[in-house]
């Protein structure tokens, strides 16, 4: 916008709500470039920066359509443009934990609302009238009484020479066009005609290509490189060793690939070398350490236990699994003198420059890190290893260079969502109530593997919730609502199991508990009652719970990321085998933004969730992981997909997110139909290697 | 190493490269053309589909050397303006998530509709079984293969 225009400084994050300040034409030309503006162009274009990475969550069209709602803007005329990583504009510029959305949305807001004040303002000047008498709609301001109407673009110079009122009113829900309707994502149109938007895509004059050799087994360091068979052969640059890497320089994929072969490497035990037959032995010493550290305490568990009834008993585990985004690893780092440019999919852009900055010794202010579309992350891409290796490799071979990692390297190299085995008891009274509950959990590499303030803590007299970890050199980390991706299928079956066991309907079950934190809490809640009572019970209406013949239900509802989703499973049997059929999930995620972006988010989380708790495992032998690549490791297809339905709350309470909380409830949907159908309870992830589809396994 | 002449998207592209490089690369690497995604490198994604001679192909295991004078559509030449039939379903039932994945999946819907112009669901699914989606956009993507069926 060099032809003048409104340019509104708003901070999408700040802690303290910033006043915004309207830039006049003077004092943005400095600025002009890297910003987190929302501007409008004398030609009516609105442009917004969008901060945070965009990895499928579709942030990229929810935020601005906040903004756009608030200022009644012509959705058609706003441009969307990804912003680089600026730590001075932007707080919280990562993707990750489902934030995004609560975080920013009184800032989004009244930003839009701004502008549109500002906007009317100078119009009501220009026509000498009242502002109140003016209205705005669809990016023109109008005046009813004399039929005067301005668009935006006409006013926005006006407008930025006018000062920002301290407040400004928002609008009333009722009002909402865009916020609430059905907008496609704004980079549909790059999308599907492969224009370059990924990291993977990124290619600068003069780069050289690599790819990098790792441990092939966790425990290991290299003893010994001879890469003189690969130095020598046709494309390629260099070989060089730095840490545990090897990397492969070259000027084409292919070529790298194939010198990568004939890179001869020894590696040497350095720590712990462990094979998945180690950790199942280690979880079942570990559930019974007296190590555990107890995350929460209420009442009497041992007197309870004592005096109970019947007693449950069960336990559950998951295998690790890596996130396999479609698009692997890879970035584009250029060390120079004078600074350093990185480019690529990351999650989170400052932590990789925080810790670029301190592997090269240099200021963070030197450091640029421009932020491309990721090919998905599910938490991957919040880890910076691949940011950083790429940084230390161009550092060494003193050239811009784009680090590609193949599918192999992606699944073996690390960063998985940890396995975990749970072992829950219940005591019951004569009654069937629930009067005592423990839960242990046991992590690798997970500090605590419990959410010990979710429900049914606040249901149960007495209550024991504690954790135990083990440390191992597999690598772990954020994996797609981390923790909860297993504890919720794991609660939600051992709550079905319970429920079985004192002779009463799972919902209801669940709804006499809740009743009973709401009359007789005991200890803190954190979740809200109301808003997960009201998904249990819309759940059971739009899935017909128990009134569909010839149909085994399942049901399961979780808390989580501040949202609350309701699932029930229907499962029939076809030739002795349970099918899912469909599952209907009811979120409370407060305000809805985008319609279909949240189907989208709800859809794909179920698939999600269902694919790998039905075909997700990551086995290790002897420090390797067993699968490599898409032939050994199953990921959900299109033959597998059941219907799903999806119904929100419309409450209008303000927005949670919504890229996790639709995930974690399914698995215990699924297993607890499918016990309903068969009478077989499924303990253990991934469901197909259990003996219930043995039979099934082969064939996809 | 060895100059191949290749047929794509109705243009002749010359490439410098071993017999053995996978197309998937030569588009990438050295003709610019990076719509099409690779995703496994060994044929189990279909992230790196592109029609040859109209057939769904894995361009990460199909070698230069195979093409000869086979004609090459990859998406950025399935047409002209973004408007095959498919990209306008896609958009309009707002398919893409991370969007990764759909430039092989628009692939492998256009041989399908090619063969079979009015598809059923079970011949949708069969078709586009091979191409993963991590993301899980799977029903919309049978729900836009549909839709552009009815208006080819
Ligand atoms: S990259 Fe070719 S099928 Fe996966
Ligand atoms: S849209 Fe992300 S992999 Fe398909």
């Amino acid at each position: 916008m060099t032809g003048g225009g409104l340019l509104l400084r708003f901070s999408w994050f700040s802690a303290e709500a910033e006043i915004p300040a309207v830039m006049t034409k003077a004092n943005f030309i400095g600025e002009l470039g890297i910003n987190s503006y929302l501007s409008i162009a004398t030609d009516g274009t609105i442009t917004i920066f969008s901060p945070n990475p965009e990895l499928g969550q579709n942030i990229m069209t929810s935020f601005p359509m906040i903004v756009a709602e608030e200022l009644d803007a012509d959705w058609t005329k706003v441009k969307v443009v990804q912003a680089p990583l600026d730590t001075q504009k932007f707080e919280r510029q990562l993707t990750g934990g489902s934030g995004a959305i609560p975080h920013s949305w009184k800032r989004l807001r009244t930003a839009g609302a701004t502008a549109r004040y500002l906007l009317m303002a100078a119009a009501a000047n220009r026509w000498k009238v009242e502002p109140s008498e003016c209205t705005a709609s669809n990016g023109f301001v109008l005046h009813a009484k004399s039929g005067n109407k301005l668009g935006y673009g006409e006013l926005a110079d006006e407008a930025s020479k006018i000062a920002v009122p301290a407040e400004v009113p928002l609008k009333s829900r009722k009002d909402f066009k865009i916020i609430g309707s059905s907008v496609r994502n704004v980079e549909n149109k790059k999308i599907i005609t492969g224009k370059g938007i990924f990291g993977l895509d990124f290619y600068r004059e003069g780069m050289v290509l690599a790819m990098i050799q790792r441990p092939t087994a966790f425990g290991t360091k290299i003893k010994s490189v001879d890469a003189s068979a690969a130095k020598a052969m046709p494309g390629i640059i260099d070989v060089v060793t730095f840490k545990n890497n090897v990397a492969i320089v070259g000027k084409s994929t292919w070529e790298i690939m194939k010198a990568r072969k004939a890179v001869k490497i020894e590696y040497e035990k350095d720590g712990n070398i462990e094979s998945t037959s180690d950790h199942d032995r280690l979880f079942v010493s570990l559930l019974n350490s007296d190590q555990a550290k107890v995350r929460r305490k209420d009442g009497d568990v041992e007197t309870a236990f004592k005096n109970a009834a019947k007693i449950v008993k069960s336990e559950y585990q998951c295998p690790f699994i890596p996130h396999n985004p479609m698009e692997p690893m890879n970035f584009f780092a250029d060390v120079r003198a004078d600074g350093v440019e990185l480019v690529g999919p990351t999650q989170t852009p400052a932590s990789a420059r925080t810790a670029t900055a301190k592997l090269l010794n240099i200021p963070e202010d030197k450091i640029t890190v421009t932020i491309t579309r990721l090919g998905g992350g599910f938490g991957r891409r919040l880890k910076f290893d691949y940011v950083v290796e790429a940084a230390e490799l161009s550092s060494i071979i003193k050239k811009p260079v784009k680090v590609i990692w193949s599918r192999e390297d992606d699944m073996m190299g690390g960063s998985y969502r940890p396995a975990v085995r749970y072992r829950f008891e219940a005591a019951l009274d004569e009654k069937g109530n629930m009067v005592g509950y423990k839960l242990r959990g046991v992590g690798i590499n997970v500090n605590n593997s419990t959410r010990e303030d979710n429900f049914p803590s606040g249901a149960v007299e007495n209550l024991l919730i504690d954790s135990v970890e083990h440390i191992s050199p597999i690598t772990t980390g954020p994996w797609r609502a981390p923790v909860t991706n297993f504890l919720a299928y794991a609660e939600q079956s051992f709550l079905d199991e319970v429920a079985v066991a004192a002779g009463k309907d799972p919902v209801q079950f669940r709804l006499e508990l809740l009743q009973k934190a709401r009359m007789n809490s005991v200890g803190a809640i954190k979740y809200n009652i109301d808003r997960m009572e009201t998904v249990i019970k819309q759940a059971a209406e739009k899935s017909g719970w128990g009134t569909k013949k010839g149909v085994s239900q399942g049901f399961s509802v979780y808390f989580s990321h501040a949202s609350y989703v309701a699932q029930v499973c229907d499962v029939v049997m076809i030739s002795g085998k349970p099918a899912v059929k469909k599952i209907v999930a009811v979120s409370d995620c407060g305000e809805v933004i985008n319609k279909s972006g949240a189907l989208q988010q709800v859809m794909g989380a179920i698939v999600d969730g269902y694919g790998h708790a039905m075909y997700g495992k990551l086995t290790f032998k002897d420090g390797v992981p067993g699968e490599k690549n898409f032939g050994e490791y199953r990921l959900i297809r299109m033959k597998e997909i059941p219907e799903i339905e999806a119904h929100f709350i419309d409450n209008g309470i303000d927005p949670t997110g919504l890229g996790e909380p639709a995930l974690p409830p399914t698995g215990g949907a699924v297993a607890n139909a499918i016990f309903k159908a068969t009478g077989i309870r499924l303990k253990n992830q991934p469901f197909i290697d259990q003996p219930l589809y043995n039979s099934a396994k082969k064939g996809f | 190493m060895a100059m191949f002449t290749l047929q794509i998207n109705g243009k002749e592209y010359r490439a410098d490269v071993a017999a053995d490089t996978p197309v998937l690369w030569v588009l990438r690497d050295h003709l610019g053309l990076v719509g099409t995604k690779f995703g496994c490198g060994i044929a189990q994604c279909g992230a790196c589909t592109i029609l040859f001679e109209g057939n769904a192909v894995r361009s990460c295991v199909l070698p230069i050397s195979a093409v000869k004078t086979s004609k090459i559509t990859t998406i950025e030449g399935l047409s002209e303006n973004g408007d095959h039939p498919l990209q306008i379903a896609w958009d309009e039932v707002d398919v893409p998530q991370c969007g990764y994945c759909q430039a092989g999946q628009i692939m492998t819907a256009a041989a399908l509709l090619k063969r079979t112009p009015k598809p059923t669901v079970e011949e949708i699914d069969n078709a586009m079984h091979g191409n993963i989606c991590r993301c899980g956009a799977y029903h919309r993507i049978r729900e836009a293969v549909l839709s552009a069926a009815k208006k080819i």
